[in-house]
């Protein structure tokens, strides 16, 4: 099996002997065209005299440690530089990659590919990006011990690779992004916390591609997960507006508004400009209010009922809001004039019979804030009554929105 | 005037928020070692050396802005790109210089933390141990945002050297006029102490810090101007305390009778005669400034080597994830600490020793500075430009000569 594997710094340098046995030159790079097939070396490119030149994986017969790669035809051409190559030695090697089963940023040390013999040829197929100690002796000893030597040594260390179909190469270029054929779905799947840590540890225009590139839902979530706020900020700055507007309208409005409140005037009112009416409402009120305050802390997506409902109407209220129900726990009762009156668990909806009044099972004090109360105060209340949620009206007692145990805990943390 | 004022607050915001790694990298210079040299030359010549103070700052400022323009623009580390460009065997190189050099680095700085504490008449076996396990705790178990804001406050403490430089009254007039007048004694004695004065100013590992430290701030191309101020005035600061130090030494030693001075607490001794606080507040800036960088040095020596060599770092990570990040940390502090306990250890020549790898270090650093900072697919608009290029390779090329200069001097001293 392992005679059947080589390395990427075992093939540098190789020698390359055509067919009357002649040495033509050495290996100086190998490349594939992602765009015909996703592994396998589509071309060798050797240094011989003065120009290189490119062998298509088809003209060569064998290859091996010990003979290096002998060919099956003679007439090579010059190699141009073609956009459609993923070179390894120039665009992979001691690059950044993105480990998409390990969840983070690697460098590439080395490539194991796997030598695949049919009868008519032999051909190479990247097998594995390697990492770790291993690979950075095979590099640091690469041309320095033979190859047979170099083996031996790397038995005592262990292994450390990510297998190439779970290697996502960054490429910032939009059009080179296409020549390549690199897609960054398989990002879309990780968990939004994974994919923060992942752009937080790459370069701003790598970050900038990943999030002009996912699609707005996935991008909103890895946003809102960002830890350094001034990293969220020059993310959607760096975006276009229209992206950014979508990006901003899958956040959470209060998150939103936080953001936005971050970027200088010009910029945020272009992706606000950008955005649907009906979230941008929301936002553009959400931003009046001062980052410190119960205001700025409250989002606005919560669920109200009039005074008078029954559990069944509270039901049919959930019903047609199921996409809030993820993060919902408390129910709010509003009188007449929308003035916040009752605030219900929702645990205890499911042991009340379906015609109960909702008033009935609110709990017994109301606590609540308005929209200008501090912080500081906020964050103690939760903790006092041990809060889940907690209601924000105005000055006129009409419910604005409300404050959860999670905005509390970012607040908590960014101290 | 409203509009006015919340730009003003806009941009006052914005300079806070890159405030940390060039003041910190800049003030960090003038650790044990630094202070020494300075004091060193202030006992000896008096007010004399005070003119190299201003090429001091400005090559300091040279250097330091194009790594933190490097930062900001890339989003990467220094070794990191050194990694991506130059590829994986000369980082390793580099990297394991690095380490030999800063580890003689680190316990020089542990040196100065027994040395100013046995000025209390604390013992150096328990003032070490403990100084070591402290350093170790607060990375390992803070966070970077919390660790910065410590050293930001130990930056505040190098006013003792003001305040201690005030108490001895020297002679103002002198040390105004001699700030200015460049004076050149063509004895060996005062050229080795300039050469040791400029070629020590600039470090190996404070490129590769400050650097990491933008980058880990996240301050963005948009923001470096500001970041620009902050490089500036670090490196004015340092020169300041710098003057200071130079003018306690001339007031309170030079004064009374030049002589040569072995350690920088030596010099605080010498204050003594000119009141218990001058005293005290000499050896406290010293204790200070050494653990200060006793901090600093392992865990840039760690993040430099694992960004280079692709191993997981960051004092977010935890243990398990960056195994060899605080493997390294740890070993770096263990190592630096350790040798200052045993009795007899040849710790002047570990100095001088560090002095060699540093001078070795130092070109191919500032070389490969210069070459990736020109660098348009890296840079873009922000490559250096003509008159730049000219100044900074001319300070490359000057402060290569002297560092150079003192290997020379350093390793005919040895024998």
């Amino acid at each position: 099996m392992a005679d059947n594997l080589l390395y990427f710094t075992e093939l540098l340098s190789m020698p390359v002997v055509d067919l009357k046995g002649r040495r033509i030159g050495r290996v100086k790079d190998a490349a594939m065209v992602p765009l015909v097939h996703a592994s396998r070396i589509d071309r060798l490119l050797v240094g011989g005299t003065d120009a290189w030149l490119a062998i298509r994986f088809d003209q060569v017969r064998a290859i091996s440690l010990a003979k290096g790669i002998e060919l099956s035809e003679e007439v090579l051409v010059p190699y141009h530089d073609d956009e459609y190559l993923l070179r390894i030695a120039r665009d992979l090697l001691d690059q950044q990659i993105i480990d998409v089963t390990g969840r983070k940023v690697v460098r590439v040390n080395d490539i194991t590919m796997g030598i695949q013999h049919d009868g008519v040829r032999d051909t190479l197929n990247v097998l594995e990006v390697d990492i770790g100690v291993r690979s950075i002796l095979r590099r640091v000893f690469q041309g320095i011990l033979p190859p047979a030597w170099i083996r031996r040594l790397q038995r005592y260390i262990p292994p450390n690779s990510i297998s190439w179909e779970f290697a996502n190469v960054v490429e910032p270029d939009p059009l080179r992004r296409l020549r390549l054929n690199i897609s960054y779905a398989k990002l879309e799947q990780m968990h939004p916390a994974d994919l923060a840590d992942i752009v937080e540890e790459l370069g701003p225009a790598e970050r900038e591609a990943i999030f002009g590139t996912i699609d707005s839902e996935s991008a909103a979530d890895a946003l809102s997960e960002v830890e350094n706020p001034k990293m969220q900020v020059s993310i959607l700055e760096s975006l276009e507006p229209e992206k950014a507007a979508d990006i901003v309208e899958e956040m959470a409005p209060d998150e939103a508004a936080d953001l936005l409140s971050e970027l200088e005037e010009e910029t945020s009112e272009e992706i606000l400009d950008e955005m649907d009416s009906a979230p941008k409402t929301e936002v553009r009120e959400l931003l009046e209010f001062r980052e410190d305050t119960a205001g700025g802390m409250m989002n606005t997506e919560y669920v109200s009922l009039h005074d008078a409902a029954t559990v069944t109407d509270a039901l049919s209220a959930f019903k047609g809001n199921e996409d809030l129900l993820e993060n919902l726990n408390t129910l709010f009762l509003v009188d007449g004039e929308e003035r916040l009156s009752a605030a219900i668990p929702l645990a205890r909806l499911f042991i009340a019979r379906g015609n109960a009044r909702l008033k009935e099972l609110a709990s017994d004090t109301l606590i609540q804030v308005t929209v200008d109360e501090k912080q500081d105060r906020v964050t103690e209340l939760f903790d006092k009554y041990n809060l889940l949620t907690l209601p924000v009206v105005d000055e006129d007692g009409k419910l604005a929105g409300v404050i959860t145990a999670d905005d509390v805990i970012s607040v908590l943390r960014q101290k | 005037m409203r509009e006015l004022i919340k730009r003003f607050r806009y941009h006052l915001a914005v300079f806070f928020a890159v405030v940390g790694p060039g003041f910190i990298t800049a003030v960090v210079d003038n650790d044990s070692g630094g202070i020494f040299t300075y004091s060193a030359a202030g006992a000896r010549y008096g007010y004399l050396p005070l003119w190299t103070l201003l090429p001091i700052t400005v090559v300091l400022i040279i250097t330091q802005e194009m790594c933190s323009r490097m930062g900001a623009v890339t989003g990467k580390g220094l070794s990191d790109l050194i990694r991506e460009e130059f590829g994986l065997r000369i980082t390793f190189l580099l990297m394991g210089v690095l380490v030999l050099a800063n580890m003689t680095n680190v316990m020089a700085e542990f040196a100065g933390v027994a040395s100013s504490l046995e000025l209390f008449h604390i013992s150096r076996y328990i003032s070490v141990p403990l100084a070591a396990f402290a350093v170790w705790f607060l990375v390992v178990k803070g966070s970077y945002q919390s660790v910065e804001k410590i050293f930001l406050f130990a930056c505040v403490f190098y006013v003792t050297y003001v305040i201690s430089g005030f108490l001895v009254k020297p002679d103002w007039k002198e040390a105004a006029l001699y700030s200015v007048k460049p004076v050149l004694l063509l004895e060996p004695g005062y050229i080795y102490m300039l050469i040791g004065m400029v070629g020590t100013t600039i470090a190996p590992w404070m490129q590769f810090y400050l650097q990491a430290a933008v980058v880990e701030k996240g301050v963005t191309a948009k923001e470096y101007k500001k970041s620009r101020i902050e490089v500036i005035v670090g490196c004015f600061m340092t020169s300041v305390i710098a003057f200071f130090i130079i003018v306690a030494c001339a007031g309170a030693i030079y004064s009374v009778r030049p002589r040569d001075i072995q350690d920088a607490s030596e010099a605080a001794l010498g204050l003594k005669p000119f009141g218990e606080y001058a005293f005290l507040l000499f050896s406290a800036g010293l204790f200070n400034a050494s653990i200060f960088a006793a901090c600093i040095l392992p865990l840039s020596t760690a993040y430099s080597v694992c960004e280079g060599l692709g191993f997981e770092a960051g004092v977010n990570k935890r243990l398990k994830d960056a195994p060899i990040f605080y493997s390294l940390y740890t070993l770096l502090i263990v190592v630096g600490a350790g040798v200052i306990l045993i009795p007899k250890f040849p710790l002047v020549q570990m100095i001088l020793l560090s002095q060699v790898l540093n001078g070795i270090l130092l070109p191919f650093v500032l070389i490969f500075m210069l070459l990736l900072i020109n660098k348009v697919g890296l840079m873009g608009e922000w490559v250096n430009s003509r008159t730049f290029n000219l100044i900074s390779w001319a300070t490359v090329v000057i402060m290569i000569g002297l560092t150079l200069a003192l290997v020379g001097i350093t390793v005919r001293g040895m024998h």
